[in-house]
């Protein structure tokens, strides 16, 4: 047995550190050849890193969140003894001639994409750098302090220089463009020079490297009004960043409509109330939604233009008969929606079956990713909140979008007669492109007419 | 059908398209060797990706989704015909007879290039964007003079087609009626530039205005990229001049391993196309029409396995060259910008000999 220890690649041409995003192993465990590692997220991507050696995990050098840097240890495993780690591999690749260390580990790197080019001598300054250099000028006379903030940034013969001398590049300041540190830099500082050397402002230190702060949503738990910070930035990560991603999609690329109906959902109500006394359907929890659910399913399997969705790269309206349902859910962290795979199949108690799961899986935070993807269409129930409706965003990939107001009672006209019913208001927001509003109105009519006799609709068939 | 002109010999479930203009010649024992070619490229180029992943590799280039377009026009290649590819060519280098562990040496900067490019007359492969379209015409143009009967096979992506450089080989293509062919892999995104930015009619109708004809094909289907390859190929080669095909088709990986995907399109994308497998449906064609058994499909996925990890083994084996060795062969004869560059290296502090 040995150990063999898996240092962090630069899996992104010319990245200096990536964040450990999750861990898909444990201390203990035995893995095989390739057998996914962790998520890591670096400044291009984030990439799932497979094991390159067969063996078990002895060490994690670091937690989900740890910014972690390139060609540091990343697992340390226990291979061979036992022949089942015939695929050691040899350290990686070290670059042939060794990089002058400097003190500073965030100094920038400009990478290179394969199909973007390279960029020239002037495309040292990137287009970060170019902007923050705009704003700032050259100002201070003060004596050349020690620099520790920053990016070092110069060219690899002067850095070479600078090795070969001994002198850290972190303490030298920078007289070239952009604060670049040049060849006559470097001399005067090795001639114990500089004091009256120009120091250009360095690029405002980003907060990239160090703990990250977790992910946040802008919902219930940020701080009181009184007690919190005059102003708070939250990084757009995980959840909030997925929301916020779907959302600009959806808006920037579907032409939006939307109709409105006020029903009379007495009858779902009371027949929701006549099912619970049923004891053969004693554990299972019955809501509205069950029933707004088997509406939305009955109207596709009629209207099935309604469970589609506009593919942009072929530009094909592609039909589904077969229906994904997808159930908007407020948690801790934000927005999601899973959905419940061919919800047409399904009955009321399946209805109800189904959505309970969906729902404590919510709840206990389990939701998994299959269970997110391929919405074909989808109900968001703001009426808990209290709302009477909402005009919702469809969500990329899907058509169109049911908004479920609060059920209250409200004076409804029967028979020319003012009488307290209850009252929901639908408001059905749909892709232009393909659905129109004779299908979308269509559509809406036919949930309503479910929810005002539910009975009869689902008899019907 | 994605397009009413599109050349589909099978759909995506499997099934045989009627053409009117082609149809395929292939037997059922050379369909099973299309699948076979496809599904060890697809493989070899997994065990690529998780050796960047575990870096052993600088970059990679994923070819999946694209087996297709690189299988169908590498099988209808005559041995002296002569290609030239971008850097995602890995299909095409198969079926040239390159090695494996030859197609990863660039990629493991151990080569500039990775393969003797007259051995396989496949040349190597060219980062620089539409580059290599340029190249091509001038090779062809040589055949021409040469009185040769062959022809020449060039690719590029949507991206690329963008480029001046393609467009200019378009025009020294047709001027010439150079006996060569141009393959554009429309692979949907230029890195993350959509086909909807990239160009605002189809890529194919370009050809019109270059004065050659250009085509359509569907990228997912082997068949079809087979036939109207081979056609296109055996045109230019009796003088009848160029040809653009267009692979209609999708890049379901990243652009390379430094890119995320995930950033710029959306998964129900992803989704769509993936039902438009190319190896899937050529399976499903073996089953139903071939009754081809199962046992013949593990063959190939177990001869694919011990190939990837042969790949891996000669890898991880490969010897770090003299970094100084990048210079020798950029300019068969001396060349003073070169040397100085050379000499710059050694004055770095860059010795000879490897470490």
């Amino acid at each position: 047995m040995s150990q063999e220890i898996f240092l962090l690649p630069d899996v992104g041409e010319g990245l200096i550190e990536a964040e450990i995003v999750s861990w898909k192993v444990a201390v203990g465990d035995t893995v095989v050849l390739n057998q996914p590692l962790c998520d890591v997220e670096t400044a291009k991507a984030t990439v799932e890193l497979p094991s390159p050696y067969a063996g078990v995990v002895v060490t994690l050098h670091g937690n989900p969140g740890d910014m972690m840097e390139v060609h540091k240890p990343l697992i340390t495993f226990e291979v061979g003894g036992d022949g089942s780690a015939p695929a050691a591999a040899p350290a990686a690749a070290a670059p042939v001639v060794e990089e002058p260390k400097v003190s500073n580990s965030t100094e920038g790197r400009e990478a290179v994409l394969v199909g973007y080019g390279v960029a020239n001598e002037d495309g040292l300054a990137t287009r970060k750098n170019r902007r923050s250099s705009s704003a700032t000028a050259p100002v201070s006379t003060a004596p050349a302090a020690p620099i520790t903030s920053g990016p070092v940034r110069t060219t690899p013969p002067v850095r070479l220089l600078a090795k070969q001398n001994g002198l850290d590049l972190a303490t030298v300041p920078g007289t070239g463009r952009d604060g670049i540190i040049t060849r006559a830099d470097v001399e005067r500082a090795l001639q114990g020079g500089g004091t009256s050397v120009v120091a250009a402002p360095r690029k405002a230190s980003t907060p990239k490297t160090g703990p990250l702060q977790p992910t946040r949503f802008v919902g219930n738990d940020l701080a009181p009004w009184a007690t919190g910070p005059k102003e708070e930035r939250i990084p757009a990560k995980g959840v909030l960043k997925a929301m916020a991603e779907a959302m600009v999609l959806s808006k920037t690329t579907i032409p939006h409509a939307g109709v409105w109906l006020k029903v009379d959902a007495t009858k779902t109500m009371e027949l929701i109330a006549g099912l619970k006394q049923q004891p053969s359907l004693e554990g299972i929890r019955l809501s509205p939604l069950t029933v707004i659910a088997l509406a939305v399913t009955d109207a596709a399997r009629h209207f099935p233009g309604i469970n589609s969705h506009w593919d942009d790269g072929t530009k094909e309206v592609v039909i589904k008969r077969s229906m994904n349902l997808g159930i908007a859910a407020d948690t801790n962290k934000g927005l999601i929606v899973p959905n419940i795979k061919e919800a047409d199949k399904l009955d009321l108690v399946g209805m109800a079956q189904e959505l309970n799961v969906l729902v404590d899986k919510v709840r206990a935070g389990t939701t998994s990713l299959a269970e997110m993807s391929g919405t074909s269409f989808t109900i968001t129930n703001v009426g808990p909140m209290g709302v009477d409706a909402a005009m919702a965003i469809i969500p990329p990939g899907s058509g169109a979008i049911l908004a479920v107001g609060q059920v209250a009672k409200a004076p409804w006209v029967v028979n020319d007669e003012i009488v307290v019913r209850q009252v929901v208001e639908l408001c059905l927001s749909f892709d232009h492109r393909m659905i129109d509003g004779a299908l979308a109105s269509k559509v809406l009519a036919h949930i309503g007419n479910f929810l005002n006799d539910p009975a009869a609709a689902i008899i019907a068939g | 059908m994605i397009d009413e002109e599109l050349v589909q010999l099978l759909t995506p479930e499997g099934e045989r398209v009627v053409h009117p203009e082609y149809e395929s010649t292939l037997s059922g024992e050379e369909i099973f060797g299309l699948y076979r070619d496809m599904t060890i490229v697809r493989r070899l180029c997994n065990e690529s990706t998780s050796l960047q992943r575990q870096g052993q590799l600088a970059l990679w280039a994923p070819i999946q989704g694209q087996e297709a377009c690189q299988i169908g026009p590498g099988r209808a290649l005559a041995p002296m015909d002569f290609t030239f590819p971008t850097y995602r060519e890995h299909g095409i280098a198969w079926c040239r007879g390159v090695e494996p562990k030859e197609m990863l040496r660039l990629f493991r900067a151990v080569s500039n290039g990775g393969w003797d490019p007259y051995k396989y007359r496949h040349s190597v492969p060219t980062i620089v964007l539409g580059n290599q379209a340029l190249n091509a015409v001038g090779y062809a143009m040589g055949i021409q003079r040469d009185g040769a009967e062959e022809a020449v096979l060039t690719f590029f992506g949507d991206g690329a087609s963008s480029q001046g450089d393609v467009l200019e080989s378009f025009v020294w293509a047709a001027s010439f009626n150079a006996p060569v062919v141009f393959l554009c892999q429309n692979n949907q995104w230029g890195i993350s530039t959509p086909m909807s930015v990239q160009s605002k009619i189809p890529l194919y109708h370009r050809a019109h205005g270059f004065g050659f004809p250009g085509i359509r094909v569907d990228g997912n289907d082997v068949l079809a990229m087979y036939e109207v390859s081979k056609r296109a190929l055996e045109n230019a080669r009796v003088g009848g001049g160029p040809t653009l095909i267009e692979a209609y088709t999708y890049r379901l990986g990243a652009h390379t391993t430094s890119d995320d995907p995930t950033r710029y399109r959306i998964d129900a994308e992803v989704e769509v196309w993936r039902h438009r497998d190319p190896i899937e449906r050529v399976k499903s064609l073996l089953v139903h029409e071939y009754k081809m058994k199962q046992a013949r499909f593990d063959e190939v996925a177990e001869e694919a396995e011990k190939l990837a990890l042969q790949l891996r083994e000669d890898v991880l084996a490969m010897d770090r060259p003299d970094p100084l060795s990048m210079f020798d062969n950029v300019y068969a004869d001396f060349h003073p910008l070169i040397e100085e560059g050379r000499q710059e290296m050694i004055d770095l502090g860059v010795t000879g000999g490897a470490h």
